[in-house]
């Protein structure tokens, strides 16, 4: 018997949306832009990608979003924007949010662009190699409740962490080609195992 | 685990994030954070929007940094702001303030008629204007890490934007359906490096992000632009010069993402109050066209 694939929805307001849904199409998910509420219906999984959180914050509470996924209960992957997004605290801002993970973050922590990098972590959750992660104006996790598992530190500072199936990333794992963390993320949903390993994978 | 600043990835990393966004100019703190209320993903901060630089004459150059830091103060998201073509000092500047993006642009008055700068020497990315497809690969070739299809700033008036961004659209088109055996030929028609056009040909688009530019003055202009097939908005005189600036600004942004929903297109666009004052391309004389500028 052939499991069918997850559906897994990127929320298609503003940002990195064609990366993410590329990356997941590689990993053999089915995929959905979900630019309406309604389009909500159809999804196992929703990812809140990279760009600019208060533009995205703003149109998310304009057009229904924060509202319909105040009780969300499926497996959420936040990156960058999208983390700042999932977190209940963010420092020195009132901008709109889901504020559904037990977070506090502070943005733009590492620096304007100008400080911006990339840089080799250890993620022991993805194994031994490490993950070259891309920090765009990033956040941090300030704090973490403890509910929260930290699954990855840059610098002593908290930059991937998950609560239950809920997964935040400071950085942008949807502009590098290593598709380990979209995968951990696909793990999260009850019928992953049956996946296939896509042919394309470096 | 050392960390690696102002690599490409880092440099084009920041425009992805802007896709599917609205980018304003601004000339006050003031106007930074009801662009950033309206929803804008990022602000340019100028001395003078374009329609004010083409009714002033003269030669028109980087803000005063006092402008920019008063900006980068007031907001939170990304600040850009234009350095003229060539003025590698000016941008050397722009990049101590620690602004987030330059523009090498043609709004300015050029200070180099024969080079743009190397913008590999930079940590900030740059964007610049292109018209064609060989325009916008010689600017990626010098290092620019995000691209903007020129219109004609300053004059409320869509034609030009349209007629460059299908030019790009044509020149890509153009590449992916020769035979590869053809493309060092293309490639010396188009005067761009080989390997970029290799690179046009085998991902069917641009390497970097293209957002149009120049002339958008109305939501239904916005989201034209975007069916065209850009990645985002440039909004100049646009927001600012218009009756109601933060409604017309939210409006556009509101278009920018729903640009393939006629519905939500005519909601946003109702009661918007008087557009910016348009300007007809012929009317201008052939030196006061700044989409030439640039080589």
């Amino acid at each position: 018997m052939v499991a069918t694939p997850p559906r897994v929805g990127v929320l298609d307001l503003q940002g990195a949306v064609r990366e993410h849904l590329r990356a997941f199409e590689r990993c053999g998910a089915l995929t959905v832009a979900v630019k309406r509420t309604q389009d909500l219906a159809g999804v196992d999984a929703l990812v809140i990608p990279g760009g600019e959180s208060t533009a995205i914050g703003r149109l998310m509470q304009e057009y229904g979003f924060l509202a319909a996924l105040a009780g969300w209960d499926r497996p959420l992957f936040g990156t960058c924007a999208g983390l700042i997004l999932l977190a209940r605290q963010i420092n020195d801002s009132s901008q709109p949010r889901l504020g559904l993970m037990d977070l506090r973050v502070e943005r733009n922590a590492f620096g304007r662009q100008r400080e911006s990098f990339e840089a080799d972590l250890e993620v022991p959750v993805l194994g031994e190699a490490a993950f070259r992660a891309v920090f765009i104006r990033a956040p941090y996790i300030q704090e973490a409740g403890a509910g929260v598992q930290v699954l990855a530190r840059f610098e002593g500072k908290i930059v991937l962490a998950r609560q239950g199936a809920f997964l935040a990333a400071a950085f942008h794992p949807e502009l590098t080609d290593d598709l380990r963390l979209h995968r951990y993320f696909l793990s999260l949903l009850p019928w992953c195992q049956q996946l296939p390993d896509s042919p394309d994978e470096s | 685990m050392a960390a690696e600043q102002g690599t490409l990835r880092v440099k084009r990393g920041l425009a992805e994030m802007l896709k599917g966004g609205v980018i304003m100019d601004v000339t006050t703190p003031e106007q930074a954070i009801i662009a950033e209320r309206a929803g804008a993903v990022a602000v340019m901060a100028l001395e003078r929007v374009p329609a004010d630089i083409r009714a002033a004459g003269g030669v028109a150059r980087m803000a005063d940094p006092a402008i920019i830091a008063a900006i980068m103060e007031a907001v939170t998201i990304p600040v850009m702001a234009k350095a003229r073509i060539g003025h590698f000092v000016e941008a050397q500047i722009l990049e101590a303030l620690g602004v987030d993006y330059i523009d090498e642009s043609e709004v300015l008055t050029p200070a180099d008629e024969a080079h743009h700068i190397d913008k590999h020497a930079f940590t900030v990315p740059f964007v610049c204007g292109a018209r064609d497809l060989g325009e916008a690969l010689r600017r990626i070739a010098e290092g620019a890490a995000m691209v903007r299809t020129k219109g004609e700033p300053g004059t409320g008036n869509v034609v030009e934007a349209v007629r460059h961004l299908r030019a790009v659209n044509a020149g890509i088109r153009r590449v992916v359906a020769a035979p590869e055996e053809e493309m060092p030929t293309v490639a010396k028609e188009l005067g761009a490096p080989l390997e970029l056009v290799l690179l046009v040909r085998r991902e069917g688009r641009l390497p970097v992000v293209n957002f149009s530019a120049g002339g958008i003055a109305t939501p239904a202009d916005a989201a034209l632009m975007m069916q065209l097939g850009a990645d985002g908005i440039f909004v100049g005189s646009g927001v600012f010069k218009s009756k109601d600036p933060e409604a017309r600004g939210r409006a556009i942004v509101r278009a920018v993402t729903h640009y393939r929903d006629p519905a939500v297109l005519a909601e946003v666009s109702k009661d918007l109050g008087e557009a910016m004052p348009g300007l007809e391309i012929s009317a201008l004389r052939p030196e006061e066209r700044m989409q030439e500028r640039g080589w």
